[in-house]
């Protein structure tokens, strides 16, 4: 226990206290910290300007957590339902991309999407002479780099209480009149329900804060938190104001992930009463 | 100045920034933008002298800002950073006065180069390498060819879509400010409103603010007119002969990245012969010849092949030319407005 606690407080704790710490001094004059204590820094947060980069952010990174889960949900779906030997073949695939860089990853999407990328020139092999389309810094670059980069994550959610799933039940519920849509919706759903939040809040959470995916896909033309966050600590200098947007980031994310362990834990409560009654 | 690199490789200083200060200051540390110097110029510079030097890479002028600040300069006795950063150091009292006489190659600098506004004779800095910024283009698919800031900021009909704009508060912010003929150091907040709101207006025509690949754009095509360092916009030219380079009619701004020994130096002869030893003709020539930068040295610069002058006709750029534009500047407690203005125009949809 001893040894845990002490990780947890050195490198989580401490920091974290630390960044907080941080968002109630001033800004000095030249970037350095004033150690006077001021909400200000917490105060702009609702600042029109700041609001709105909150909340752009929030719409992208819940755009790309919902498609993330249907199409995630699907594969990980597809992969339970194939021959038992094949499985952990189709799952190593679907994580099979975690094992590059994520910077390489999303640099392959520049190449893809870009003005003169490998689609424009597959168009251009197949006959189109157009100008070609605008795929590359956009909102939608920024979403589908997202979704591909964390979708693994939902797969790996999903598959777990799908493969534990006992196939008698959907079976029973085939054999009381069910639908095989209202078997998926009153039985499959509700049971693999944690495993769904447990991949969304991990898309969503680690969305929201990523400031790497809208530099390049959004070539800068859309700022999320991250980058927020970012240009407070790299370009303005303004650790205090950067400290306040971190923690309440952090704060969100909590609320996220509390959310989904009390989620889990219904979840877990409703299996024991099934395997019970 | 124009160093900006990759967000991966800042994330991971912004990490280490953040956990630790300075290396250990045993011996001469230079810390210098990656890539900046010759890669063996600390183990020429010792072999050279016999100081034990060690050369370590910051990001960006913010990043050694920030542990410059938070460690009162300890840790460090040679920085390269922008002029404008030069002068918060020395306004902090972090910065050791420059010793001429243990500089004898300051001798080498254009007399341009020791008269800059930011620190006439070479008070406090010493210039490294200086370039403007203007409008890089491909002349094979841009007609007419760009003359003004206006050109990049409402771009004809072909060019929608196709240009690019540095990403940095002080480029993005001085593109917007030339435009109107404003000073790139303006700090009038009604000024600084007009121009926030027509880069808002320019993001509509524009591909993406790009600080780091603008030139490869250039060369594949996908932009055809970029906002540009000098010494970057020759990587496209390197490239494609048909990129050229020109400054807008209504004039650009002057960087100056200088070097700077820190008064927490524990051995500041050894700074003052680091300085000497990069200002020797033949090691300053390196950062022209390789990295396309001009640099203040005459017989740095005069030592170049004409063949460079005539690739990169910016490189020939006559110092009295380069000076007539307006230099960078700090500009103080403004650089919160800056930044505010920076995050409003990227955050507008």
């Amino acid at each position: 226990m001893a040894p845990a606690l002490l990780w947890l407080t050195a490198l989580m704790l401490v920091p974290c206290g630390l960044i907080l710490a941080l968002g109630f001094f001033r800004r000095g004059l030249y970037g350095g910290i004033e150690y006077a204590f001021t909400l200000e820094n917490f105060a702009l947060i609702v600042d029109p300007l700041y609001a709105g980069i909150f909340l752009t952010s929030a719409r992208i990174a819940g755009t790309a957590t919902l498609i993330a889960v249907i199409v995630g949900y699907a594969a990980a779906y597809a992969i339970a339902a194939a021959p038992r030997h094949r499985q952990p073949t189709l799952l190593f695939l679907a994580v099979l991309p975690f094992w590059s860089n994520y910077l390489i990853r999303t640099y392959a999407w520049i190449v893809l999407l870009n003005r003169e990328g490998l689609i424009t020139q597959g168009l251009r092999l197949m006959g189109y002479e157009g100008e070609p389309p605008s795929m590359l810094y956009t909102e939608g670059a920024v979403i589908t780099g997202l979704v591909y980069n964390y979708l693994p994550f939902v797969v790996l959610a999903c598959y777990a209480p799908l493969a534990r799933l006992n196939p008698e039940l959907a079976e029973a519920s085939r054999d009381l009149g069910a639908s095989a849509f209202t078997t998926f919706r009153r039985v499959i759903l509700p049971m693999t329900l944690p495993g769904i939040a447990a991949g969304a809040v991990f898309v969503f959470v680690l969305s929201i804060g990523n400031f790497i995916t809208p530099a390049l896909l959004g070539g800068g033309r859309f700022q999320m938190m991250g980058n927020l966050i970012y240009a407070q600590f790299l370009t303005a200098n303004d650790w205090p104001f950067g400290a306040a947007i971190s923690m309440v980031l952090i704060a969100i994310m909590m609320g996220l992930l509390t959310l989904q362990a009390i989620a889990a834990e219904r979840g877990a409560g409703e299996r024991r009463e099934g395997a019970n009654g | 100045m124009p160093h900006s690199l990759a967000p991966l490789r800042i994330a991971a200083t912004l990490a280490a920034g953040l956990a630790a200060a300075g290396p250990a200051a045993a011996e001469l540390v230079i810390s210098n933008w990656d890539g900046y110097m010759a890669p063996d110029a600390v183990d020429a510079f010792a072999a050279a002298t016999g100081e034990a030097a060690e050369m370590v890479v910051h990001a960006t002028n913010e990043e050694i800002m920030g542990k410059l600040i938070a460690s009162g300069g300890q840790g460090y006795d040679v920085v390269f950073v922008s002029s404008p950063f030069a002068e918060v150091l020395n306004n902090l009292g972090l910065l050791e006065p420059v010793d001429a006489a243990k500089v004898p190659n300051l001798a080498n600098l254009y007399p341009e180069a020791a008269a800059l506004p930011h620190d006439p004779g070479n008070t406090f800095s010493v210039p490294y390498a200086w370039g403007t910024t203007g409008l890089c283009y491909r002349s094979d698919l841009v007609s007419p060819e760009p003359t003004s800031w206006n050109d990049l900021l409402h771009p004809a009909e072909a060019q929608v879509g196709k240009v690019t704009l540095l990403g940095t508060d002080r480029w993005l912010l001085a593109a917007g400010f030339l435009a109107r003929g404003y000073s790139v150091n303006e700090t009038d907040q009604a000024k600084l409103d007009e121009v926030e709101a027509d880069l808002i207006e320019a993001k509509k025509t524009m591909l993406a603010f790009d600080d780091t690949t603008f030139y490869s754009k250039l060369v594949s095509g996908e932009a055809t007119l970029v906002h540009a360092w000098d010494g970057w916009c020759n990587y496209g030219i390197a490239e494609n002969p048909a990129i050229k380079f020109v400054i807008p009619s209504e004039g650009s701004d002057l960087w100056v990245d200088t070097m700077v020994v820190m008064k927490a130096s524990q051995n500041k002869d050894g700074a003052f012969k680091f300085i000497d030893y990069i200002l020797d003709a033949k090691n300053h020539a390196w950062a022209a010849e390789n990295i396309l930068y001009k640099v203040p040295n005459r017989p740095a610069m005069e030592s170049l092949s004409p063949d460079m002058a005539a690739t990169y006709p910016n490189m020939a750029m006559a110092p009295a030319d380069l000076v007539a534009l307006e230099q960078l500047r700090d500009v103080g407690e403004a650089s919160r407005a800056y930044a505010k203005a920076v995050s409003a125009i990227k955050a507008a949809q």
